[in-house]
């Protein structure tokens, strides 16, 4: 090791600080708080979720195009479901845009510290900005296709109300408070035991089949008097509710008055008051979210 | 003089997990074999540092050197005790910075001054200072997971060094390095030390220890042993020394050999 001898005259150095705690305080909040260093992670996983692949960020696009037409043909076509429900094609993808959505900030924000381990395990940082920036980069991929839906919308005639925009602001609150709350949760615990992202994976492919996408709420509601509880637990999913709130925007204003009876019940009949008291347990959820992520985080660095 | 960093009864603890699976866990259980076991790694530790005070914090591996590090620049929370700093903390922890491996230099770059703190403009401003130091020509723009060690220690250096920190902390940071930057290393260090900021620099080498610390901390399992002079320190830690002629010692200076 060479030997090197300081040179000219010591100076001192004012600081003007406090003498604090050097670790962040975590939250949320101070992710927001530095709204640079996020956009440099989200900018990253974009780049990254498609390095090194010829189509590039068209992938966001043709992954969900590929799986609407495979529903759109096995279960409108083969299955006659288009035959039931008027504008089938939004009725279903209404659903997906806003599952898929689910799915990766979900999937995205559980593996995002695990991804990010070595950042993680050397440098002092929030570290709710991993979940929070797989939030982002999932929504990044949304706003397109919520574009296609308003689009696809306008031209069968469509005319935005007070209670559309309504049903959207609280779908959208709802289904972004929920997936962030799992997001935040799964995330931590991922760190402790891997298992936890094969397990998001298995209830994503769920997901599809357990919100009335692909099939109309009337099919779950004829059964609410002789399942009460499966009912009652079906429409207690936000995902769920989420969804019906979506089709609240970009699929029920499209179908006819005269279609709609044929119907029977599109949505709960309390699906208002059911979405604000979702959305407010989601909050709470995103709150326990925080507090467990805060708790165990110290503990990353060791279990990485 | 303002303090810089205090330390008050700072305890670290890690839990070991010897098994990963259900399994092996419900097996162990039953044979009797313990799952997991408390490892203190820093254990009841108090010092105060001032402004511009630069420290040789000085021990053998796995002595906590690195947790303690870790603690001061924020990556860990004291499961016990109190720690503050004042101002802004850069540095390397541990052989490198946190690069993530699939991104360019460049990227990487804009990461970690992000991260160190450093706004885009702040960051722009000295992206060629930086690029020029760190000596990476070509490979810039090269994912960091095809970089050599000592391309990898150099980018980490440079960008530490530029950041304009108020306390600086370098981890065994010049154990890649050929001897060319490990000179141009240690003077850029020298030349931080003479503006104020405090440093914090784990080394085995004792000459190089001499030569830019005030003072010296030793740790031995977890517990700070020694505080005081360089020269005491360092006779300190060479009390279990058997063969102490000086010729050995010199070699042991030039190497940096493990102590």
């Amino acid at each position: 090791m060479p030997v090197v001898e300081m040179k000219g005259e010591r100076q001192t150095r004012v600081v003007d600080a406090e003498l604090l705690p050097p670790s962040p305080k975590g939250g949320m909040r101070e992710v927001f708080q530095q709204w640079y260093l996020l956009k440099l992670i989200v900018r990253r996983q974009l780049a990254q979720q498609y390095s090194a692949s010829l189509l590039g960020l068209m992938w966001s696009y043709v992954q969900p195009a590929l799986r609407f037409v495979v529903y759109y043909f096995a279960i409108g076509l083969v299955l006659q479901m288009h035959k039931d429900v008027p504008n089938f094609a939004l009725h279903l993808f209404a659903g997906m845009v806003f599952v898929h959505y689910f799915g990766e900030t979900w999937n995205g924000g559980t593996r995002s510290i695990w991804a990010n381990r070595a950042l993680v395990q050397k440098m002092r940082m929030p570290r709710e900005v991993f979940p929070v920036a797989a939030m982002v980069t999932a929504a990044y991929h949304t706003l397109p296709q919520m574009l296609v839906l308003v689009v696809a919308c306008a031209v069968l005639g469509w005319t935005p109300s007070w209670a559309v925009l309504g049903a959207l602001a609280l779908g959208i609150s709802l289904i972004v408070t929920f997936a962030m709350a799992m997001g935040l949760f799964f995330s931590a615990i991922n760190v402790f035991a891997r298992d936890f992202q094969n397990i998001v994976a298995t209830v994503m492919q769920f997901m599809h089949f357990l919100v009335p996408m692909i099939y109309p709420f009337e099919r779950i509601y004829s059964a609410h008097d002789s399942h009460r509880w499966l009912y009652e637990i079906y429409v207690a999913n936000p995902v769920a509710q989420g969804v019906m709130l979506m089709q609240r925007v970009f699929w029920y204003p499209t179908v006819d008055e005269s279609e709609r009876a044929a119907l029977g019940q599109s949505f709960p009949p309390d699906q208002w008051v059911r979405g604000l008291i979702t959305l407010a347990i989601s909050v709470v959820l995103l709150w326990l979210a925080q507090r467990y992520f805060s708790r165990v985080e110290n503990k990353f660095p060791e279990r990485l | 003089m303002t303090t810089s960093i205090l330390v008050e009864n700072v305890s670290k603890h890690f839990t070991m997990q010897y098994h990963r699976t259900l399994k092996q866990m419900a097996v162990a259980r039953m044979r009797g074999i313990p799952t997991h076991e408390r490892f203190t790694a820093v254990n009841d530790v108090s010092f105060e540092v001032q402004q511009g005070e630069s420290i040789g914090l000085m021990g053998l591996n796995g002595s906590g050197k690195s947790t303690l590090l870790k603690l001061v620049n924020g990556v860990m929370r004291p499961d016990e005790g109190n720690l503050r700093t004042r101002g802004r903390i850069a540095g390397l922890i541990a052989k490198g910075a946190g690069f993530h491996p699939q991104l360019t230099g460049r990227e990487n770059l804009y990461l970690n001054g992000a991260i160190l703190g450093m706004s885009e403009k702040e960051t722009a401003s000295k992206f060629d200072e930086i690029v020029e130091f760190a000596a990476l020509g070509k490979f810039l723009d090269t994912p960091v997971s095809h970089y050599s060690s000592g391309m990898y220690a150099r980018l980490g250096f440079s960008i530490a060094v530029h950041v304009d920190a108020d306390v600086f902390l370098a981890d065994e940071v010049l154990a890649v390095g050929d001897r060319p930057f490990k000179r141009k290393c240690l003077e850029r260090m020298q030349e931080i030390r003479r503006q104020g900021t405090t440093i914090f620099y784990v080394s085995h080498a004792t000459a190089s220890v001499r030569s830019m610390c005030d003072r010296v901390l030793v740790l031995e399992q977890g517990s700070l042993t020694y505080d005081g002079p360089v020269e005491e320190g360092i006779r300190h830690l060479h009390y279990d020394d058997d063969g102490d002629n000086a010729k050995s010692k010199a070699v042991d200076e030039e190497l940096g050999a493990d102590i």
